[in-house]
């Protein structure tokens, strides 16, 4: 059935094969009945009425175009897109500062540095945005920053340690032998690769990044869900469906884009490993962001 | 830090409706997530598209999003009307973990390489021989380390309950802080340690099996 072969069973004789079709149909039958079954008992409470409309033709003077612009420019650019903007990059400069730190010949620098990844890993964004709010009168929006910095600076840094880990230690004693001093070994030799063999999981931050700033939505901060929200308070009731559910192919979609990124780089940095350039190319990938 | 000491029960009492919605929801989430990867890997399509399709399409949510569909949504769309509080708490953090769950529990099934499979089937080990003795012992090893980040994530996401009418840590931090303005900074340190309380000893628990593995290996 499966292209890959699977580790738990063998290639299927012929009588498993036979049995396997089996299964295929009754499965088949049974998810599309239990998805009939709901669709069905939806319709009876009269879900597919007029009210999808709000998201083409609009409502009570808005139109359709105007509900999509809300959601779109408001909601996901002016609002969620723009907490991942200002945190990513602090959040790259604070990571490769306490990764460097980690590293640290004196127990004085690596220590706290230990200390803050093992802590704000372990607290959640949502106590922390609550923190900016109630005790450093932040506006929404640099809550929401601050929660995403602090939290992500934390788990990149981890990502990164575990990327110099995973170094051969050649590497780093190559470094110091050709005269260059721990911390010029770190940012030229260590750190470039780590953040080369790490992008993958890089990018999937971004994600657990970008579905955090959703968090913003319990302290009011504007972004795609508030904006939804109020869409759905201002239309009213029977247009809660169409817009939740917009709003969440707007993240998902956002989402796997993002995925899909980090699959092909995937990909694309195997292949060019497998080459013979692997000295150039991570120079370039860490030297930029390396402070 | 005195507010906090003076409703220490009130702390108390969050603290034990944070480490419920934990616990119940990372159990049930265990058990729903390892369904969805034993579908996921298993040879019957129709199941696979299935799991794969949910864990896609939940994965990519926010838990708020998921939270607000419960209370909004999930009414009209479903006729699922779920108790607003703890039990919707423990529904939306099932339906959100599981996915993380399945997909530690994929990826370790499938770095057990083919040949010890088949290594243990040409030695005459039965089905359930090969998978308890030979491929499971080595999938646990690279499961364990990254379910406990899982699981670490999920002690915390469990604040996100807070904004949906629960009596959790972070809502009483909250709400603490709105009664003892002078006190924030207090409360919001001894309510952070509640949480390390839960989530310290299983990030250390997980660099220590870590190495042990790396050793292993």
């Amino acid at each position: 059935m499966s292209e890959k072969q699977q580790v738990l069973y063998d290639i299927p004789g012929p009588k498993a094969i036979v049995r396997d079709k089996l299964y295929t149909v009754i499965f088949s039958i049974v998810i599309l009945g239990a998805i009939a079954w709901f669709a069905f008992d939806a319709y009876r409470r009269g879900i597919f009425d007029d009210r999808w409309q709000v998201l083409w033709a609009g409502d009570k003077g808005f139109s359709g175009l105007e509900v999509w612009q809300r959601l779109l420019w408001d909601g996901l650019i002016l609002g969620t897109m723009k907490a991942v903007v200002i945190a990513v990059p602090i959040v790259v400069v604070f990571a490769l500062m306490l990764t460097i730190a980690r590293q640290a010949p004196t127990r004085w620098v690596r220590y706290p540095a230990y200390g803050f990844t093992h802590i704000f890993r372990g607290i959640p964004v949502l106590l922390i945005i609550y923190f900016g709010v109630l005790a450093l009168n932040l506006s929404p929006l640099w809550a929401v920053v601050l929660g995403l910095v602090v939290y992500n600076t934390a788990v990149v840094a981890e990502i990164l340690r575990a990327g110099i880990a995973a170094l051969p230690s050649g590497q780093r004693e190559a470094g110091l032998s050709i005269g260059l001093t721990p911390l010029q070994t770190m940012m030229r030799i260590q750190l470039p690769q780590a953040v080369r063999i790490m992008l993958p999981a890089l990018i999937s931050q971004i994600v657990v990044l970008l579905k955090d700033t959703s968090l913003g939505f319990i302290i009011a901060y504007v972004e795609l869900l508030t904006v939804t929200k109020n869409l759905y308070n201002f239309f009213g009731n029977s247009s809660v469906v169409p817009l939740i559910l917009a709003a969440a192919v707007i993240y998902i979609g956002v989402n796997m884009a993002v995925s899909r990124l980090a699959t092909w780089l995937e990909g694309r940095m195997r292949h060019s490993s497998a080459g013979a350039k692997p000295a150039a190319a991570p120079t370039q990938a860490g030297g930029a962001p390396a402070v | 830090m005195g507010a906090l000491l003076e409703n220490f029960d009130l702390l108390w009492r969050a603290f034990l409706t944070t480490l419920w919605i934990a616990t119940a929801a990372g159990v049930l989430s265990f058990a729903w997530g390892v369904t969805l990867a034993a579908f996921r890997v298993s040879p019957i399509g129709p199941l696979r598209s299935f799991a794969t399709a949910y864990v896609n399409i939940i994965r990519n949510t926010p838990l708020t999003l998921l939270f607000l569909f419960l209370v909004t949504a999930s009414p009209q769309l479903l006729g699922l009307v779920v108790p607003l509080g703890i039990p919707m708490a423990i529904l939306a953090m099932t339906l959100y973990t599981s996915t993380f769950v399945c997909e530690a529990v994929r990826s370790g099934i499938n770095s057990v390489g083919v040949g010890q499979a088949e290594a243990a089937r040409s030695v005459g080990l039965t089905f359930v021989q090969s998978l308890s003795t030979v491929v499971l012992p080595q999938a646990f090893r690279s499961v364990v380390p990254p379910l406990i980040n899982v699981y670490i994530a999920h002690i915390k996401n469990t604040s996100v309950a807070a904004g949906f009418a629960t009596t959790e840590l972070t809502a009483i931090a909250n709400r603490l802080s709105n009664g003892n303005p002078g006190d924030v900074i207090g409360i919001f340190f001894g309510v952070g340690l509640a949480y390390l309380v839960m989530t310290v000893p299983l990030s250390v628990a997980a660099e220590n099996l870590e190495s042990k593995v790396a050793v292993a290996r």
